[in-house]
């Protein structure tokens, strides 16, 4: 305190230039700060532009719903002023839903080709995910609609269906005077929806915009949430329970030694994906090499003993050609891929913080009377939890968004949540569902990247 | 194994099964890597072990080597000089390679230069947003591939990026870039500012400095984080399988479609290929590791 005030008394400090001190530090700070800026600037707007928007786009379509909205203002419009909707809304509606299909038919882009029947086609298909049966309601009703009278001799040639359309509607298809089908309208009218979030936990909304649970069999993807949690909490498991004794082996043994073994831990990381999963097939296929072993090696032993007790029995102890054991292309398979796969994500991270944990600490708690065992559990273990939890997490959060592993070796029961995404996207092209599952899945990854981060700090992430 | 006189029986045995313990996960670690090598030399149409490539025969008590060839190391190359009919070659496992090539070293170039300047910008602690930009530019290699995967390929088509080799090397150098932010700077995090304020004060320029004191410290860093970028480009599919075309036919998308559909031997001799790729990899690695601490050694005394 005294110092301060005898420069202040003095006046302030100044450089050789005649600037005070402190003005010319903060104008370098600055400096050095724009520079560090510009430095950024170039690498951050790549990512943004090209990484972040793209995922941010891929969010946006898990709630839009703008589209049908503008293939259907007229519809929609009367929707809301349609009363009592448990009985048939009235003619306009009818007339609404015709006009719309019309305006959308005749629509062009600016090189003058027709998008409208596109667009009528996709509107069917978004339709059916609220109803079943819209599409094809929607496509026979355009054909009708938008039939011309062809004798006609006027410039723009009349419409063959004229108004009221109510009943020629319902003829045409008796699905029109179906109260469910304009019941369901009123989940799509918003530009925004929540339907797909809703789909992808197996819900939907009912006709008063309830949220409800969806029919027994078209529930499916719940199972395969659970099945995803499972799998990666499986896989962090067993990758702990292999990983923890392994790295403090590695920690422990001379340099030298440890070296050599850590290669076996680090090859594996660096081989590609591809080619692990191959070898998986080798190794655990029914012809593969771990049913091989097991058959040439295993006692065969078949017959009947005198056992104390149970007397004459017959026992059974051969593993023969039959008793080979599936462990491809189901779920067992993609458990053990993965287990293998990630190992090393979870040895680096267990590994790294034991080798700074000092040997001398458990020596002093074994001079203070401790057993190793308890010595272990009590100083040791404690001690390597960071490494653990960051183990854990990184394991997790890659395990979670698999795709390729269960999509090779998975089959049927092993797929996981990245499977159906693919599955969306590139099958059944329900984008809005692909994105709204995805967006799930993002986010339960970013939570655990914001756990890491917090805890660990993702600047100490090691590789190799 | 020396013990100290006092081990009972008990810490021998534990300590001989968690050796034996610690012995069976490193074999499962590797195992199936090395199974890979010797069945890609096989002369049958199956990808398992066939009676015929029993190298020794306890009947006749002599080696035997019949079921072993190159046939399927021939086929990956593109040289089927023997026409015997059984074997179709194609060529696309040799465009695959000079494809994922191509499409690796230019992101790799991308990645390195965009990462480096990144992690030297970020390096300046007095930096606002300093973290949340540093989590940003390393989510690419957190956000799971698929959900990259998807959104690229949506946004990419308004961009007329799709089945381009640009957009494969645009995605690539994405993923690339938080591996080479980690390594630099890692290497970074031990660099002594002092060291530019003593070149600045001798009258180098900014840009003279770099080049002279800072690049040489952190280009170990530099070039491990290229080798991580480049063996993610060369590995990566999912990618792939969304944003390229049927004319960017990559390595593992050969591989991939292998599996999935037509699966033969030639998968293997890529495999082995790859697995001593790797190898080669990894010891680059630990000399560039070893080489940055004995810099880092030098600087510190």
């Amino acid at each position: 305190m005294s110092d301060t005030s005898t420069i202040n008394s003095q006046g302030p400090l100044l450089t050789n230039d005649g600037v005070p001190l402190k003005d010319s530090l903060r104008k370098s700070l600055r400096r050095s700060k724009i520079r560090s800026f510009l430095l950024i600037l170039v690498p951050l707007l790549f990512v943004l532009a090209l990484f972040v928007a793209p995922i941010g786009s891929l969010l946006s379509r898990s709630v839009d719903d703008v589209y049908i909205n503008n293939v259907f203002p007229q519809t929609f419009a009367q929707y809301e002023v349609w009363e009592d909707k448990s009985i048939l809304p009235s003619e306009e509606m009818f007339a609404a839903v015709i006009n719309d299909i019309r305006i959308t038919h005749k629509l062009e882009n600016s090189e003058g080709k027709n998008i409208g029947k596109n667009l009528l086609g996709k509107s069917g298909t978004r339709m059916t995910y609220e109803f079943s049966g819209w599409r094809s309601l929607l496509l026979k009703t355009v054909k009708s609609a938008t039939k011309v009278n062809k004798r006609s001799k006027e410039e723009i040639k009349p419409y063959t269906w004229e108004a009221p359309y109510k009943e020629k509607m319902i003829k045409r298809d008796k699905r029109w005077g179906k109260v469910e089908f304009w019941q369901s309208l009123g989940a799509m009218k918003d530009p925004y929806t929540m339907g797909y979030y809703l789909n992808a936990v197996d819900l939907r909304y009912d006709a008063n915009k309830n949220i409800i649970q969806k029919v027994e069999h078209l529930r499916v993807y719940k199972t395969i949430w659970m099945r995803t949690l499972q799998v990666s909490l499986m896989v962090t498991i067993f990758c702990l329970i292999l990983a923890y004794p392994v790295s403090y082996l590695l920690a422990t043994l001379p340099m030298r030694i440890s070296n050599l073994l850590m290669i076996c831990v680090l090859m594996p990381f660096w081989t590609s994906l591809l080619v692990r999963i191959v070898a998986w097939m080798i190794m655990l296929q029914q012809n593969g090499v771990v049913n091989d072993t097991f058959v040439t090696i295993l006692p065969c032993f078949e017959g009947m003993v005198n056992l104390p007790f149970f007397g004459a029995t017959n026992i059974d102890l051969c593993f023969g050609d039959e008793d080979r054991i599936p462990m491809m292309y189901n779920f067992t398979g993609t458990i053990i891929v993965m287990t293998q796969i990630l190992l090393p994500f979870m040895i680096l991270p267990i590994y790294s913080i034991m080798k700074g944990i000092p040997p001398s600490y458990m020596k002093a708690a074994q001079n203070l009377g401790a057993t190793p065992t308890r010595a272990f559990i009590r100083v040791y273990i404690p001690q390597s939890v960071p490494g653990v939890g960051a183990g854990c997490i990184l394991v997790f959060i890659v395990a979670i968004g698999y795709y390729i592993t269960p999509e090779l070796v998975g089959g049927k029961d092993g797929l996981m949540i990245g499977n159906f995404v693919a599955r969306e996207m590139q099958q059944t092209l329900n984008w809005g569902l692909a994105a709204a599952m995805g967006t799930m899945l993002l986010i339960a990854v970013l939570a655990l990247y914001w756990v890491y981060d917090k805890f660990i700090g993702i600047d100490n992430l090691k590789m190799g | 194994m020396k013990f100290p006189s006092y081990t009972t029986p008990r810490e021998k045995l534990w300590h001989y099964s968690y050796r034996t313990y610690c012995g069976l996960v490193l074999f499962f670690l590797v195992a199936p890597l090395i199974v890979v090598i010797p069945l890609s030399f096989t002369n049958s149409v199956f990808l398992q072990f066939v009676p015929e490539m029993k190298i020794f025969s306890f009947e006749t008590w002599s080696f035997n080597f019949d079921g072993y060839g190159t046939r399927w190391y021939k086929e990956l190359f593109g040289i089927c000089s023997d026409n015997t009919g059984t074997t179709v070659c194609t060529d696309r496992w040799m465009i695959g390679i000079k494809n994922s090539a191509f499409i690796a070293v230019f992101a790799t170039f991308f990645a390195s230069v965009l990462g480096t300047l990144a992690a030297l910008g970020l390096s300046n602690r007095h930096m606002p947003f300093n973290r949340l930009i540093m989590a940003l530019m390393i989510s690419p290699m957190i956000v799971p591939l698929i959900i990259t995967a998807a959104g690229m390929f949506f946004f990419f088509a308004k961009l007329n990026l799709v089945a381009t080799l640009t957009g494969l090397i645009v995605a690539h150098t994405i993923l690339g870039i938080p591996f080479v932010v980690i390594t630099v700077t890692a290497s970074l995090a031990g660099f002594d500012n002092n060291l530019m304020r003593a070149a600045a004060n001798l009258g180098g320029s900014p840009l003279r400095n770099f080049f002279k004191i800072q690049a040489p410290l952190i280009a170990p860093g530099v070039i491990s984080g290229a080798l991580f970028a480049f063996i993610t480009s060369f590995d990566e599919v999912v990618i792939v399988l969304f944003v390229g075309g049927p004319e960017q036919y990559t390595l593992p998308r050969q591989m991939w479609s292998g599996i999935r559909n037509e699966i033969s031997p030639t998968i293997l001799a890529a495999a082995t290929i790859l697995v001593i790729f790797s190898i080669l990899l990894l010891t680059t690695l630990e000399m560039l590791r070893r080489r940055s601490e004995r810099i880092r050694g030098v600087r510190q005394n």
